[in-house]
């Protein structure tokens, strides 16, 4: 199913695992802070955060490589916490792919199968293999010894090994991190698509957030061995639920505001230098609150004079970089501090003569941005 | 003024070079030689060439019947314990407690392999193990000076030669590829068969390898526990050489014994080979 804004659609009723109230304890860490967390039967979810966030974790729970101290966790309907990893019905796609080097790519692929008991038939092994290694291009690789493949081949190997086995889930633990950009931009399309066809809930570990943006029907942000915020990309982007996911997810001026006054779904704040903007508020605050409000770099515009009606901030450019099609401007206020504001290459045109050291009007349109929530 | 490659080559393998001629190739040749010619009137060597010498290694029959029984069964027996113990070193034990209990493997080291046998003299020894097991009521039994107390001896003696490359070729494997087979289905007696196994072979190889060719010619410990009842091919050396002088039958005996290893090694290295070529088959059996 593909939505309006052409997102693929997975139904929220039907779960494929469960996260109950799963902690898991290292000693004095805490790597995973009783999560909880419904993923959908066919979505592809990811869990996004910096190392050390608690996402492998949560995946290696999944998995079976590590026990919830605290909780459970359902696969299919099944309560798993502390069934062995060899008898979930999930498989891994590792990091450094983990292919075993004493047989060949076939043979590799064809491991899983045979670990069925009752046997599998050989000609039923081989004609599997050869379709899992058709479907990563691999077809005529069969033979080849694992140190005879490059990296991009030894990622297609393992994805084979494990989607081989028709798993109800596929579990991908930075599978693209050890690739160069664009073989990864490359395998970050194959992957895609192979997920679409098959129809396999994918769940994805990344430090990336454009991997995670461009591929996941559903993302889940984790810090500090929390879930801080699940939703789609597009959710994630333009309501991050608090500061961390504000900072982690894409790029924000955060700055902190005072509540004046709040109209449905809209509040007006007044910035540190007493200016009044108005931002979209996701929950119920107070007058008088003081919050923390974001503001995306792309929903600032820059003018040379104000314009009637909109907020504007002056403030002076500090750095100007050029990306090619767009261009980041950073600047200095006396009060708020930095800003960033990034514009697209023809709004530089509307700024002649605007360099270095020059003073612009930062606008702020009625809604850009928002309240933060705590974290 | 340049040193040319050749000659740089040249001057570094020197030393060694100097070292194997003078020290193995120049002695072995004379040993063949003197296989080949007489005892001497008072011992010792006479030229000759005649292959009564050969013919006559009947005479010492035992000699290599206990080196070649006795030689493959401690290689075996310190196998099949060193495995398990670097099993556990490589991948059971934290961290924390792996280099302790490694050196604990050498510690006996740190004593002569004299002393260590003589203290199994005396264990094994009418006063030792054996009156124990008379005292419980458990029978009669001797045990030093028999086949068994030279395997314990050998046994005993190179373990740590055996646990050091098995442990260094478990330590080495990637854990990940046990994660990975666990992944896939295989209960962990299956990933250890098909996984462990198959890739610590390289250890399991050199420390066969250097057990065995170490036992073959082994001379202390079954002179010392084995009491000139259980002699190896190493005793009946010293016999022959420093006892009954007659160093072209010695000489005899010792070229066998080189030709016999030279042969078993070759054997073992074609069979290691083939595994190595057939080891997927042997991985996913």
């Amino acid at each position: 199913m593909t939505d309006a804004t052409g997102h693929h659609t997975v139904s929220a009723g039907e779960a494929i695992a469960e996260f109950v109230n799963t902690s898991k304890r290292f000693g004095a860490v805490l790597a995973a802070d009783s999560l909880n967390l419904r993923i959908r039967k066919g979505e592809f979810l990811s869990f996004l955060g910096p190392s050390g966030c608690g996402k492998t974790t949560a995946l290696r729970m999944l998995a079976g490589f590590e026990t919830p101290t605290e909780g459970t966790i359902l696969i299919d309907g099944r309560e798993l916490a502390s069934e062995p990893a060899y008898r979930r019905p999930v498989n891994m796609v590792f990091q450094h792919y983990a292919l075993f080097p004493h047989m060949t790519v076939a043979e590799n692929v064809a491991y899983g199968l045979r670990q069925r008991r009752p046997k599998l038939p050989g000609a039923e092994i081989a004609l599997r293999v050869a379709k899992a290694l058709d479907t990563v291009r691999l077809g005529d690789f069969g033979p080849r010894r694992i140190w005879q493949m490059s990296g991009g081949q030894q990622q297609r190997v393992a994805l084979a090994r494990a989607i081989v086995n028709e798993p109800k889930i596929l579990l991908l633990d930075e599978p693209m991190a050890a690739l160069d950009a664009k073989l990864r931009a490359e395998m970050q399309m194959e992957l895609l698509g192979l997920q679409r066809s098959l129809g396999i809930t994918f769940i994805l570990v990344t430090h990336d957030q454009q991997e995670a943006l461009s591929m996941s029907d559903r993302i889940c942000i984790m810090g500090k061995g929390r879930i801080m915020q699940i939703g789609t990309p597009r959710e994630l982007y333009d309501l991050p639920a608090n500061r961390y996911v504000a900072d982690f997810v894409g790029r924000a001026n955060i700055l902190p505001a005072r509540v004046r006054a709040t109209t449905g779904a809209r509040a007006e704040v007044a910035l540190a230098d007493g200016l009044s903007v108005e931002v979209t508020a996701p929950f119920a605050v107070p007058p008088g609150a003081a919050v923390e409000v974001a503001i995306r770099p792309e929903a600032l515009r820059l003018a040379l004079a104000p314009e009637p009606g909109v907020p504007a901030i002056a403030a002076t450019v500090t750095h100007m970089t050029f990306f090619g099609e767009h261009i980041e401007y950073l600047l200095a206020h006396p009060v708020l501090g930095a800003l960033q504001v990034m514009l697209p290459r023809q709004a530089e045109r509307a700024l002649p003569g605007a360099g270095v050291g020059a003073m612009l009007h930062v606008l702020w349109d009625p809604g850009a941005g928002l309240i933060l929530g705590q974290d | 003024m340049a040193i040319s490659q050749r000659m740089a080559r040249a001057i570094l393998l020197a030393p060694a070079g100097l070292w194997y001629a003078v020290l193995l190739v120049l002695p072995l040749i004379v040993v063949l030689v003197y296989s080949f010619g007489e005892r001497g009137a008072a011992g010792g060597y006479a030229p000759a060439f005649t292959l009564a010498q050969y013919a006559n290694l009947g005479a010492r029959w035992t000699a290599f019947q206990n080196t070649l029984l006795l030689a493959p069964a401690g290689t075996l027996a310190a196998l099949l314990i060193a495995y398990p113990l670097a099993y556990f070193l490589a991948l059971r034990v934290s961290a924390r407690w792996r280099t302790t209990l490694l050196v604990l493997v050498i510690v006996p080291f740190w004593t002569s392999i004299l002393i260590r046998s003589y203290a199994w003299i005396f264990l094994l020894g009418g006063r030792g193990i054996p009156q124990l097991l008379s005292d419980l009521g458990l029978g009669d039994l001797r045990l030093i000076n028999t086949p068994f107390a030279v395997l314990l001896g050998i046994v005993y003696g190179y373990l740590p030669l055996m646990v050091f490359p098995i442990y260094v070729s478990l330590e080495k494997l990637d854990k990940r590829l046990l994660e990975a087979a666990g992944d896939l289905g295989a209960p962990p007696w299956r990933s250890f068969l098909q996984i462990t196994l198959p890739l610590s072979l390289p250890g399991v190889a050199t420390g066969s390898m250097l057990v065995f060719i170490l036992l073959m010619g082994e001379y202390l410990i079954p002179q010392m526990l084995g009491g000139g009842k259980v002699f190896f091919v190493g005793n009946a050396l010293v016999d022959l050489f420093l006892q009954s002088r007659n160093w072209a039958f010695g000489s005899a005996l010792a070229v066998t014994l080189v030709a016999i290893m030279l042969v078993t090694v070759t054997l073992y290295m074609r069979f290691l080979k083939r595994i190595g070529a057939a080891r997927d088959d042997v991985g996913l059996m």
